[in-house]
């Protein structure tokens, strides 16, 4: 490419200061406020576009001149195992319209807001009886992760597409090799095809014997076969369970170390819950490296100019940090209007789970509260792992006692 | 205010029915917007201007009619 490499900013996931695990990372802040739209090297001598603006990452996402399909060339990858990610079997997060939106619509009405409110008795009874299980025999320690927030929207999943809850070890640690930005393009390929072949596998039972889960129905359906909705259900499975469970713990721990917070937080009703929970999303955005897309035509970004071909990687974390969309206090404020967060994304890959998993945080969170009074960390703060080495952020394990 | 919904372009993710649920519904079989009042009353303008912000997908428009 004509222009040259940049000498900014060299690492790209850029690293978090030690100080405050919370915040994005320094690189991504800077860089809004000093060059919104700025260039970055990857890993691979390549180079894309970094924008950090929250205006600038909505006009990208909605942009449809902007391809979310990775199989084009030039499309920019943050890791060799992303790119394996990227190029193998992809699901329609990493297409484009119509072939996102044909996929897409066969699954908007399982995830619409009135059927996950639907859900919220049963989330309720699984996070109670979470809970029961925990606390049982007089136990005053556990760690939150296996315990609470990983099994609750695992269960959840599993109940919506039809896979079975007992499987989830195995799903389970399939899915934290793709996760990991570390792992090899072999790792990542061969946890792929293995999560690929047990779901088209499933699919493929399912068509004899039906279940009520999604599976199911798009077996009878009839417009996809075993290997595509196996494509399907992988996208559908990790994203529906890693994102929650992480929002969830890493939202424990930003409330344990905002005690004014958590307080305010217990003191209120649904409605200060919900809200909240768009706080929550917006201040910890753990979606953390942000989503790419390319350039398919020359485009101007507020001044900047992007040719075709180009790749452009939207900080999200960033932008939701950005002092234009959300004034006011720098930090979390759960009496903040947030709901303009972009921790979903924006534009027509916006997060399809999106409902569900609002409700599962409300009850998750609500519940914890509620029930454990004296919830605290078991373990210093310093001990807590986080998980900067995964493109979902989190902890790697979340020690507390009650 | 008169509102109006382009259901080929909504992605069906219902911030609108989170942000504004007397003026959108979504749709029992395919989960996209249903707009329920095309003229919304005053006391609900707010919210609808800001699902019609929110819209990832450009769904929703506003158009501000005179007197409110
Ligand atoms: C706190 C929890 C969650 C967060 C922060 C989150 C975040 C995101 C983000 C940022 C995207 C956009 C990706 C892009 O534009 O490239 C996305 C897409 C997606 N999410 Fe989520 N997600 C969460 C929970 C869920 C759940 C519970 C499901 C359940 C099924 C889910 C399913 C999906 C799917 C299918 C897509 C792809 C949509 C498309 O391409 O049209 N997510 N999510
Ligand atoms: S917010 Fe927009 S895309 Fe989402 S359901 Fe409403 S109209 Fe459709």
């Amino acid at each position: 490419m004509a222009v040259p490499a940049p000498q900014t900013l060299t690492e790209v996931p850029a690293p978090r200061r030690s100080g405050c695990p919370f915040d994005p990372a320094p690189a991504y802040e800077q860089a809004r406020r000093a060059e919104p739209v700025s260039r970055i090297r990857l890993w691979d001598g390549t180079w894309c576009w970094l924008v950090t603006r929250h205006q600038d990452v909505r006009t990208v996402l909605r942009d449809q001149r902007f391809s979310a399909d990775s199989s084009r060339p030039g499309f920019p990858f943050l890791s060799p195992g992303r790119r394996v990610l990227g190029t193998g079997r992809t699901s329609f997060i990493r297409q484009d319209d119509p072939e996102h939106a044909r996929l897409r619509r066969m699954l908007t009405a399982d995830f619409m807001v009135r059927r996950t409110e639907e859900l919220r008795p049963r989330i309720q009874e699984l996070a109670d009886a979470l809970l029961d299980t925990m606390t049982a025999h007089g136990r005053r320690e556990a760690d939150l992760v296996p315990e609470f927030a990983l099994p609750l929207p695992s269960v959840v999943i599993c109940l919506l597409l039809g896979v079975p809850y007992a499987d989830h070890g195995f799903f389970q640690r399939l899915s934290s090799v793709m996760l990991r930005t570390a792992s090899s393009p072999a790792e990542i390929s061969a946890a792929q095809d293995e999560l690929q072949a047990y779901l088209a596998d499933l699919a493929g039972r399912r068509r004899g014997q039906p279940d009520e889960g999604i599976l199911s129905r798009l077996a009878a359906e009839g417009e996809l076969d075993d290997e595509e909705i196996a494509s399907v259900g992988r996208l559908l499975l990790i994203a529906g369970h890693e994102t929650t469970a992480n929002m969830t713990a890493l939202s424990v721990l930003a409330l344990l170390r905002h005690p004014d917070q958590l307080a305010r937080l217990r003191a209120g009703g649904p409605q200060e819950h919900k809200a909240a929970v768009e706080e929550l999303l917006r201040y910890l955005t753990i979606v953390q490296d942000g989503v790419v897309r390319l350039a398919t035509e020359d485009v101007s970004l507020g001044g900047t100019a992007i040719a075709a071909g180009e790749g452009v990687l939207c900080m999200l974390s960033s932008a939701n940090r950005d002092e234009a969309a959300f004034p006011g206090e720098a930090g979390l404020d759960l009496g903040r209007d947030a709901r303009r967060h972009l921790a979903f994304g924006f534009g027509v890959h916006q997060c399809l789970g999106q409902a569900l998993a609002r409700v599962e945080l409300q009850v998750a969170l609500g519940t914890l509260l509620s029930r454990l009074p004296e919830l605290r960390l078991a373990v210093p703060f310093e001990e807590i792992r986080f998980r900067g080495d995964m493109l979902v952020y989190g902890v790697h394990a979340l020690p507390v006692t009650w | 205010m008169r509102v109006a919904v382009d259901r080929e372009k909504c992605c069906g993710a219902g911030l609108c029915v989170l942000t504004a649920g007397g003026v959108f519904d979504q749709g029992e079989e395919d989960g996209l917007v249903v707009l329920l009042v095309a003229e919304p009353p005053a006391a609900e303008a707010e919210d609808v201007r800001e699902a019609a912000q929110g819209c990832p997908c450009g769904a929703i428009t506003v158009e501000e009619t005179a007197g409110q």
